[in-house]
């Protein structure tokens, strides 16, 4: 079983990519389950999802404590959250950034631009679908197909065609290192 | 076909699908997405039905019991201190037996105010005379939600069907949604005995003088207790058209087990796959989920647990002053069969904190002590507490 923990501020789509992810994974024949953890409701404040995916049905219902991936929608979290909390080794850390960040070392990072993609795809800096793109591209956990196809089935027409022009603009251009 | 749903998702496809005639809600978290999404499905023409909007839970209820006196299938949802506020009228929509079917997302109560999960709203209406259905998963609530219509309109009698709130109403998993045509087969339009009509006036609600009131009451505790007959066979007939059975009870690994789980909802899940690890280093722990909880299954759970040594009991509510509801009633089970287990209670899980393996694993501990020892220290205890609070006096 694969377990994603998803980073966000309220607004920015988090538990959307969650279950966007879990949809992909699900078109790939896979099972897929994606739950949210609120902390007080408002915008802008914390938020944290996540995602498993197994080939068998997922019955546990825990939250994710060691992650296999960790995926964060916004740069400034880095400063008040660990994000890499109990991440395992040899998972990868897909951070919206638009450069590598300090203090981070010992595993695999991709970096993404994903507010610059989210502005100048859909004209408002909501980086959930641009960060799937960099996720698919760093981990291989599903193909960008499979997020192409979840997107198209959760948004509307319009919506769709720009969120599917966000996940392949951040695919393009997600670099990968390992900061030692 | 199988989708991708949340819980919520789950329950408003679920009544469209019974092809309910009126929906009456008030919003609140976290169910409100189930209302806001059978708003749509009627919004859009999707689903043939009368939305009532009303100014509280205590209304949207009283809408529920006038519609469903008036013949027509009717659902609502709430959760927490929505259901708090209905409690008046629950006692009434059983009491005139008028088969409404509710969605509850189980969230705890105020105060000190929480929107988190737990089962303390639910447990706090069980005397109500409501059947009451706990789910596991998502598909879980899909079906029971289609079940509880057969069983509400064959037994007059009110159904609620429980599911954690978030772990399940907000999560996305794949959920098997039947054809339409298949659950009209399953779910036939129904018709109220006695219908309020202008044409064959009947009286609804009258007063219960001392002289009956008794005897009504009598009948309708009759009513609650038999309906596990019709909920075993109305689920057995479900499964015979869709494939998926859930009983009263589910044995998980249990009938050799010498450390039996007694869980509700989605904290069954959880302890699955832990179960499953115990078994592989060859430690006889097993689980025992509980579905139905009113009517409570007292036959099929001596069954299922008396050969046990020790029974762990978790659950996320607590009768102050006493134990968790399912302990006491579990416990009660026993009171006059000679072989019965030692018996322990774990209270967890309270306004949405996390229960983890790790706090199921510490239950099986403690249960598996008593179970070597003979000897329960002491029956309610709470799992993952931060400190140490049982036993503290205050200073007064």
């Amino acid at each position: 079983m694969i377990e994603v923990r998803f980073h966000g501020r309220a607004g920015q789509g988090a538990v959307t990519a969650a279950r966007l992810l879990a949809e992909a994974a699900f078109l790939e024949g896979k099972c897929g389950q994606a739950f949210p953890f609120f902390g007080a409701e408002r915008r802008g404040a914390p938020v944290v999802a996540f995602a498993r995916i197994d080939n068998k049905p997922i019955r546990i219902r825990t939250q994710v404590y060691e992650p296999n991936h960790v995926v964060v929608l916004d740069p400034t979290l880095l400063e008040v959250i660990n994000v890499a909390a109990g991440l395992r080794r040899g998972g990868t850390l897909v951070l919206n950034a638009k450069k590598t960040p300090e203090g981070i070392s010992g595993i695999k990072v991709a970096v993404i631009d994903a507010t610059g993609v989210a502005i100048e795809t859909l004209g408002v800096p909501i980086t959930n679908t641009a960060i799937l793109g960099a996720l698919a591209k760093a981990t291989k956990l599903v193909s960008l197909n499979s997020i192409i196809k979840a997107v198209r089935n959760y948004f509307g027409d319009k919506l769709a065609e720009k969120n599917v022009a966000a996940v392949k603009a951040a695919y393009e251009r997600t670099q990968l290192m390992k900061l030692s | 076909m199988k989708q991708i749903l949340t819980g919520n998702e789950a329950a408003a496809i679920a009544a469209k699908l019974a092809r309910v005639k009126v929906i009456s809600a008030y919003p609140i978290t976290p169910q409100t997405a189930i209302v806001e999404k059978l708003a749509e499905f009627v919004a859009d023409g999707e689903l043939e039905a009368e939305f009532m909007k009303v100014e509280s839970e205590h209304s949207a209820m009283s809408a529920c019991i006038g519609a469903a006196a008036a013949g027509a299938r009717t659902f609502t949802a709430t959760s927490s201190q929505g259901l708090m506020l209905m409690s008046e009228m629950l006692y009434i929509a059983s009491g005139l037996r008028l088969p409404v079917v509710m969605a509850n997302a189980n969230r705890a109560l105020s105060s000190p105010l929480n929107i988190w999960c737990d089962q303390q709203d639910s447990m706090a209406v069980r005397d109500s005379g409501w059947v009451q259905l706990y789910c596991e998963d998502n598909q879980e609530i899909l079906d029971s939600i289609l079940q509880a219509y057969r069983v509400a309109e064959e037994l007059l009698l009110p159904v609620m069907v429980c599911f954690d709130g978030y772990i399940l109403s907000h999560t996305a998993e794949p959920v098997d949604v039947p054809e339409q045509g298949e659950v009209d087969k399953f779910l036939p339009p129904y018709e109220l005995p006695h219908p309020l009509d202008p044409e064959r006036p009947v009286t609804m609600g009258p007063v219960g003088v001392p002289e009956y009131y008794q005897e009504i009451r009598c009948m309708l505790q009759e009513a609650v207790r038999v309906a596990e007959d019709k909920i075993a066979e109305i689920d057995r007939a479900f499964g015979r058209r869709f494939g998926r059975r859930y009983g009263l009870i589910e044995r998980y690994r249990s009938d050799d087990a010498e450390v039996v789980l007694l869980t509700l909802g989605s904290l069954s899940g959880t302890a699955r796959g832990l179960i499953d690890r115990y078994r592989k280093r060859g430690e006889k722990v097993g689980l025992v989920k509980l579905r139905v909880f009113r009517p409570f299954p007292f036959g099929e759970l001596i069954d299922a647990l008396g050969h046990a040594k020790a029974v762990a009991v978790l659950e996320k509510d607590v009768s102050l002053g006493s134990g968790g509801a399912l302990f006491i009633d579990a416990a009660a089970a026993f009171i006059d069969v000679a072989r019965r287990p030692l018996m322990l209670n774990f209270i967890c899980g309270l306004g949405g904190r996390d229960v983890t393996q790790l706090d199921i694993r510490e239950a099986i501990r403690v249960a598996g002590r008593a179970a070597e020892t003979g000897v329960v220290r002491r029956a309610v205890r709470w799992l993952g507490l931060r400190e140490k609070i049982v036993g503290l006096r205050p200073k007064l």
